[in-house]
């Protein structure tokens, strides 16, 4: 094998990322909200080998618009929370990781921190989280404690958003450093039981995190003892130099957006400068192209099929991300392509569930084998492991020893 | 038809009722010791399993206390990862209101009740604690009477969020193209004291409508909230003629709300010892406080009354002479200061390890957290339904002192026996937890008539003493 295996998982979003996926899809649409219809998923991907699921989550409506309510009827909306998610599952699932998303801008770094470090135990070190900033105001209005303006396309130029926009991942960066500390505030050997001196735990090896920054201070340590991967995984979408920055100096997985192998060169090629830039320690990133997958036999009837979605959105559909259309084999080919320029892998977005997801586990994934693409078994162990990523020494356990 | 008894599993705390040191504990964090107890109380066909929270780990003299259990799970995410793990037993947890949001907590809540079919239930606390608050963006703030005010209109958001979706509001009709009935669903507004907020809720109607909302907390603020706001009251009182005066008290406060006696369940949090017979309960209600106060603990629950370091005593000597420190100073954060006049508590046990010729650790085992229930099976079972039957509760949070088989025992030789008695069901009948417990559809979100905040400063500002 010239390569090690890439690195393959699926992002999850109700129906599927194309908006009338709903539309065609072979499942009630009400269950959308039910745990069947997510564990249904999640197993799917287990059979596939995958290496983890993402959940997409947000503060508000989903909408067409970039900010605020759309008053469509026609595409889903309404969403639980990933987390909670992905804690229902993890019982019912052995290998996959499990990635859930949530806001760095409203939600409280001391529960993120609680609430990943939990769904590590729950699910033996399979947890990962995905912070993402929450940029529109119709978020910010759900809690009432800060003025955002409202997010306009035309304005994102502005010095003034641009100021917004870093400040947003200068705390998104802030809350991540947090929630790690928080991880580590507890050594692995912590507890100790010892009936002689009556201690359950020995406090030298529980840490304050004692942050102080612009937004926010935390004094720590955890209620939660240290997750078993020591720290869960973190994983960014990024699309441009602040984020890229960001996921450089925070994350340990970055999903990027290119629309073709040049660019997928260039954004690894960004992205490892940026590494250089803020000084990245540890093992690098892991860089992942984003990209929508409508999968089928053959050509033509894949693109039938994204011919009726269109017809049923009334127009094409618009990503952040570039799209397939076609057969699995013909799309293990053009992974194979990209992930020369450096990518250590995918993340697919099946455009209906489970459809696409099915092609993915049952023909997508056998097609890359057959290449030497991709690995017949779970090695066994948790996410990081799966991901080549070694399990971190405490930071304060250095320090205490030292 | 006698009245029927609701029983939850309380999954031991961090406090030093749960004994560590004993060779069947098992681990505070691994999931397997919470589908241990949760399998074992649906094994049982119990209402619901309960977590307690607390949001920082305590100190005592500025260090991290370290002689109880240390550590715990989040709550939402282990009772969501339980609803994978049983199918009927609700799932209720504890979450402070003070260090979360409305929006957020409403949201997770319906989620837990999406993913459970209906079996989420929420024990709400407030904190005016600056301690836990410097682990938050928020930080502590509020007094004591102004954090009732806060939950209240907190739960009152959060029932305006749980049904800001109608039921049917999701078509998903295929056909037609509608996903949605109406367009934007969701919408609620909220211009108030504490939350001032807008837009549109994520999280359609959950099975229940509402999830069960459970209050925790002693004061007259405290019992006027849960009156006004609460489906079920977890309480402290352990004793038959406490539990009585605080069941007619609750109860009495519900009809200014327009509400009915059955509509809000008082289950005090109780422990058990069980033995072959009486005498052999007895011999291990002993030797179980003889775990839970090591003499390390001993001192340092003394300290919590006298309030100053008694590190220099002899765990087996007198107790000191010197009276308690009354200052604010305190040399516990991180938990409820549990005695109300301590300068008359330790004359009191000053008093009785003279009487009794008691050391300080067998004098702390005598006058702290006796268990509620001691004796054989038959007998325990017979105690609990004449608490039921005699309105001292309408149920019981029973919290084992073992992780995580500690109601093994309960569920092998009590159950059975209050099942005979036909106060305790044998099988499931509903699958939620609002059905479970009896209690009929949610009340839609309104406005309360009494206020809150009035009622409780009528009711009096002084906190009575919580019995140990
Ligand atoms: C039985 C009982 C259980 C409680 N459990 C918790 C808990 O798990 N977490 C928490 O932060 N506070 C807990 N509390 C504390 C209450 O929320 C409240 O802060 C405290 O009782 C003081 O309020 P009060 O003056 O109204 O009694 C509990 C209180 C009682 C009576």
């Amino acid at each position: 094998m010239p390569h090690p295996p890439l690195h393959l998982a699926v992002a999850l979003d109700g129906a599927g990322w194309h908006p009338a996926a709903w539309r065609v899809a072979a499942v009630e649409p009400g269950t959308l909200f039910s745990a069947g219809y997510w564990a249904g998923l999640v197993a799917e991907a287990e059979r596939g080998l995958l290496d983890f699921v993402t959940i997409e989550d947000s503060l508000d409506l989903q909408s067409t618009r970039p900010d605020g309510p759309d008053g469509r009827t026609d595409q889903v909306r309404g969403r639980l929370d990933a987390v909670l998610l992905a804690a229902r599952i993890a019982p019912l699932t052995s290998h996959i990781g499990l990635i859930p998303t949530t806001s760095t801008t409203h939600t409280e770094p001391f529960h993120v921190s609680t609430g990943i470090a939990t769904l590590d135990h729950v699910s033996s070190g399979r947890a990962g989280w995905r912070p993402r900033v929450s940029a529109r105001r119709s978020e910010a209005a759900h809690f009432g404690r800060r003025e955002l303006p409202e997010l306009r396309p035309d304005r994102l130029d502005e010095p003034g958003y641009v100021q917004l926009v870093g400040d947003l991942f200068a705390e998104a960066a802030d809350a991540v450093e947090v929630v790690r500390r928080l991880w580590d505030s507890w050594q692995d050997d912590a507890v100790i039981r010892d009936v002689s001196t009556g201690r359950f735990v020995d406090r030298d090896r529980l840490h304050y995190a004692d942050f102080r920054g612009r937004w926010f201070s935390v004094k720590g340590p955890s209620i939660v003892p240290r997750p078993p991967q020591g720290q869960p995984v973190v994983a960014a979408l990024a699309h441009s130099s602040v984020p890229y920055a960001f996921a450089a100096g925070s994350a340990d997985v970055v999903f990027v957006t290119p629309s073709d192998a040049a660019q997928a060169e260039a954004i690894v090629t960004e992205v490892r400068a940026a590494e250089e830039t803020v000084g990245r320690t540890g093992a690098p990133l892991r860089i992942l192209a984003d990209l929508t997958v409508l999968l089928d036999e053959d050509d033509s009837t894949a693109r039938r099929l994204r011919d009726r979605l269109t017809g049923l959105h009334g127009g094409e559909f618009d990503s952040d991300a570039a799209s397939f259309t076609g057969t699995p084999g013909r799309l293990a080919e053009q992974l194979g392509q990209w992930r020369r320029v450096g990518l250590d892998g995918f993340r697919l977005r099946p455009a209906v569930l489970p459809h696409d997801l099915t092609a993915i586990t049952r023909q997508l994934v056998p097609a890359l084998r057959d290449r030497g693409l991709f690995r017949d078994a779970y090695p066994g162990g948790t996410l990081r492991d799966l991901l080549g990523l070694p399990r971190p020494a405490n930071r304060y356990a250095a320090v205490a020893s030292a | 038809m006698p009245k029927q008894i609701i029983l939850a599993a309380h999954f031991p705390g961090v406090n030093n009722q749960t004994v560590w040191s004993d060779p069947e504990s098992g681990s505070q964090i691994d999931f397997a010791s919470f589908v241990h107890l949760a399998r074992t109380a649906e094994r049982g066909k119990f209402d619901f399993f309960f977590l307690a929270e607390g949001l920082r780990l305590r100190e005592q003299h500025g260090q991290i206390y370290d002689l109880d259990v240390v550590g715990r799970p989040d709550s939402l995410t282990v009772l969501a990862a339980l609803a994978a793990v049983t199918s009927r037993l609700g799932l209720a947890g504890t979450m402070n209101a003070t260090f979360r949001e409305p929006y957020e907590l409403a949201r997770q809540l319906a989620t837990l009740d999406h993913l459970s079919a209906g079996r989420a239930g929420w024990n709400v606390v407030t904190s005016s604690d600056a301690f836990t608050g410097e682990n938050f963006r928020r930080g502590g703030f509020l007094d004591h009477g102004l954090r009732y005010e806060r939950a209240a209109e907190f739960v009152r958001v959060a029932r305006r969020l749980w049904d800001s979706w109608p039921a049917g509001a999701v078509l998903g009709d295929q056909l037609t193209g509608r996903f949605v009935r109406e367009p934007d669903p969701g919408a609620f507004a909220h211009h108030g004291e504490q939350f001032d907020i807008a837009g549109h809720f994520t999280v359609p109607r959950s099975p229940q409508g509402h999830p069960v909302v459970i209050q925790a907390g002693d004061s007259p603020q405290g019992r006027e909230f849960a009156a006004a706001e609460a489906d079920a009251i977890f309480s402290r009182h352990g004793t038959l003629e406490a539990g009585q005066a605080f069941y007619a008290d609750v109860k009495s406060r519900l009809v200014r709300y327009g509400r009915s006696p059955d509509d809000l369940k008082i289950i005090p949090g109780v422990t058990f010892v069980l033995g072959d017979t009486d005498a052999e309960a007895q011999e291990r209600a002993r030797h179980i406080r003889r775990q839970q106060v090591s003499p390390q603990t001993a001192i340092r629950l003394l300290e919590q009354v006298w309030n100053r370091d008694l590190s220099g005593y002899d765990p087996d000597g007198p107790l000191p002479a010197e009276d308690p420190d009354v200052s604010d100073r305190s040399v516990i954060a991180g938990r409820t200061r549990m005695h109300a006049d301590p300068v008359d508590t330790a004359r009191k046990w000053r008093e009785l390890a003279e009487a009794k010729g008691l050391g300080i650790r067998e004098l702390v085992i005598e006058v702290t957290g006796r268990q509620s229930f001691i004796g054989s099976p038959e007998r325990v079972a017979g105690e609990l339904d004449h608490f039921v039957q005699s309105d001292a509760a309408d149920g019981f949070i029973l919290v084992p002192h073992l992780t995580p088989g500690g109601l093994d025992e309960f569920v092998d030789r009590v159950v059975p026996l209050l099942q005979e008695r036909g106060v305790f069901r044998t099988e499931y009948t509903t699958t939620t937890l609002r059905g479970h417990l009896g209690l009929g559809p949610p009340r839609a979100g309104r406005v309360t008539p009494g206020h809150v905040d009035a009622a409780g400063a009528a009711a009096g500002a002084g906190r009575p003493a919580v019995p140990a």
